[in-house]
């Protein structure tokens, strides 16, 4: 297994007591998977990540990389942020190149792997611009490009698509996915639109909150291939529909007044 | 009712936000309006001192006329005087804030990016910082006597602090989160201080450095007119003594003129080294 988590359980000190933002979190990720986790807020998501990350410590449980115990952070578990995190004085290739640099790869073997990795992404003319010269979905691109130039064992992301429109959301979505084809890069993503889940990935893991726990793991049987129109295919829409209805039943219980017009807000059309 | 609605909707859509050019907020003004502002911020004071001391209302003791002060400059300038003056003074200056500069940022970086150290030094130096620094002097005289090494050290004692602290809190301006990336990217911690956080606060390091040498400037003067030579602090203290108003005032705008191009060099070497950080 590539990615294991085991009874993990993580609580924050506070002013009124402890917050429980995870219990009991189980789940797996095999090599060349790609696999997204959605919840409401609060619901501990980019807490489950930053464990994974090694950026913050469990108060129990196992984290298990390839078999190693996550005890920090390293190269092994690319991150990608929903702040683009570029280096702001250091240009397209600099950034791209940067884990690369900390780690002593020598300067040849950096120059071909930034190159490799710009064209990858289609940055391949910006390649000397500063990031305050991009926009959001570039950035973006680029920031991909920096977790994957260290070739890491798992691709962790925090709503990388959270901060862009509509329209560049989609192409990134393809992009990504496009990327992952090419690569073959195991992913976890966490996002917390049900949509881009399912487009994704090939399993959700759907959490409830308060305290964070695994509600349910979705499977997500859709062909390989996908486009614009599997989007509107019944089998998608079904999917979509059912991870929607556990994250609404989870928003009934927590603000039960709301619960009708959620329910008329999050029924997907279906013509 | 849904009159009074309406008619407040009616007001509503008549507040327009006008257009203007002097009161714009975090726009540029025009080029040219910009530079006339500059000339202006120079030439109003200069024609309200020549008329002023032109008028005969105030005494020429009090107030020599600007041609006065421009031939006191220049008998001084040709005597070599003030020539020696500048250079003891910006001696001083520079040796006593690249003392402090060469401490300061270390300590400052090094604060900043460790609570550790923070916890260990933050306290004392605040103490410290309050104390004023020309109530050093006495000491400094009784350890180093009236000599140079006294002027230098009560301007690395007065730029010291302020830079470090200033430094420090540059640092809590790197996101957390540039930081985690780049220990996802595999950097050791010193490299995280190297690399990333120096290079992020350095347009914040030399603005603390240019508002800080204006202490330095401050605290030059002080020392000289307490004891020296030489230098444009006793070339005022010396008008004083003998009545030249025209001198106090050579060394009065000499000063500023010098700290105007220290500071204009700070900005040109942000400029420089930090483009990135330019809007
Ligand atoms: N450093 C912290 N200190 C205290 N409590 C925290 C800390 N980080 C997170 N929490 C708490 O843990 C819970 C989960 O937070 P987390 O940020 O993981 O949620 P999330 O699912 O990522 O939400 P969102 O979708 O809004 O990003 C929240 O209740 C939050 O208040
Ligand atoms: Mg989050």
């Amino acid at each position: 297994m590539h990615l294991e988590v085991s009874q993990l359980h993580k609580q924050f000190p506070t002013k009124r007591g402890a917050t429980v933002a995870l219990e009991d979190i189980n789940l797996h990720i095999e090599e060349s998977e790609f696999v997204c986790a959605v919840g409401a807020s609060g619901s501990g998501k980019s807490t489950l990540l930053r464990l994974i990350a090694g950026l913050d410590t469990p108060t129990t449980g196992e984290i298990l990389v390839d078999g190693r115990r996550v005890i920090g952070p390293g190269p092994d578990r690319g991150m990608v942020f929903q702040s683009y995190t570029l280096y702001p004085w250091m240009s397209v290739a600099d950034n791209i190149g940067f884990g690369l640099k900390l780690q002593g790869v020598p300067k040849n073997e950096r120059r071909e792997r930034v190159a490799y990795y710009l064209e990858v992404v289609g940055l391949l003319q910006f390649a000397r611009s500063l990031p305050k010269e991009l926009s959001g979905g570039m950035k973006q691109r680029v920031a991909i490009a920096r977790a994957l130039a260290c070739q890491p064992k798992i691709l962790l992301m925090d709503e990388p698509f959270g901060a862009l429109d509509v329209q560049t959301k989609e192409t990134m979505q393809q992009f990504l996915l496009q990327l992952w084809r090419q690569t073959g890069i195991t992913i976890l993503m966490i996002t917390h639109d049900v949509e881009e889940a399912v487009f994704l990935s090939q399993r959700v893991y759907v959490l409830s909150s308060r305290p964070g726990t695994i509600q349910r793991e979705v499977s997500l049987d859709l062909p390989s291939d996908r486009n614009y129109s599997l989007r509107r295919s019944p089998t998608f829409q079904n999917y979509k529909y059912e991870i929607v209805e556990l994250l609404r039943g989870e928003a009934a219980i927590l603000y039960p007044e709301a619960r009708e017009q959620l329910t008329d807000f999050c029924i997907p059309d279906n013509n | 009712m849904t009159n009074k609605l309406s008619k407040s909707k009616i007001d509503r859509e008549q507040k327009m936000l006008p257009p203007t050019v002097f009161w714009r907020i975090a726009e540029d003004i025009p080029k040219s309006l910009n530079w006339v502002l500059i000339c202006l911020s120079i030439g109003i004071p200069l024609c309200l001192w020549w008329i002023v001391s032109n008028s005969g209302l105030v005494k020429p003791l009090f107030l020599p006329t600007p041609l006065q002060v421009l031939s006191a400059i220049q008998r001084l300038w040709l005597t070599g005087e003030l020539p020696k003056d500048i250079a003891f003074s910006l001696f001083r200056v520079i040796s006593g804030f690249s003392l402090a500069a060469i401490i300061s940022i270390p300590l400052g970086t090094l604060m900043g990016t460790f609570a550790s150290l923070r916890a260990l030094l933050e306290p004392i130096i605040g103490i410290v910082r309050y104390m004023p620094a020309p109530a050093f002097i006495p000491l400094l005289i009784l350890y180093f006597g009236v000599g140079e090494t006294t002027k230098i050290l009560l301007i690395f004692i007065g730029t010291l602090f302020f830079n470090t602290l200033m430094i420090m809190d540059a640092v809590k301006f790197v996101p957390k989160e540039s930081i985690e990336t780049s220990y996802t990217l595999g950097a050791k911690r010193s490299q995280v201080l190297f690399q990333v956080i120096f290079p992020f606060i350095l347009p914040n390091i030399i603005d603390a450095c240019r508002v800080n040498m204006a202490a330095s400037w401050n605290l030059v003067i002080v020392s000289e007119l307490v004891a020296a030579t030489e230098g444009l602090g006793r070339r005022i203290s010396v008008g004083q003594r003998y009545l030249k108003t025209d001198e106090i005032f050579v060394g009065l705008i000499v000063i500023g003129i010098i700290g105007l191009a220290i500071d204009l060099l700070f900005r040109l070497l942000q400029h420089l080294s930090c483009r990135w950080a330019s809007r």
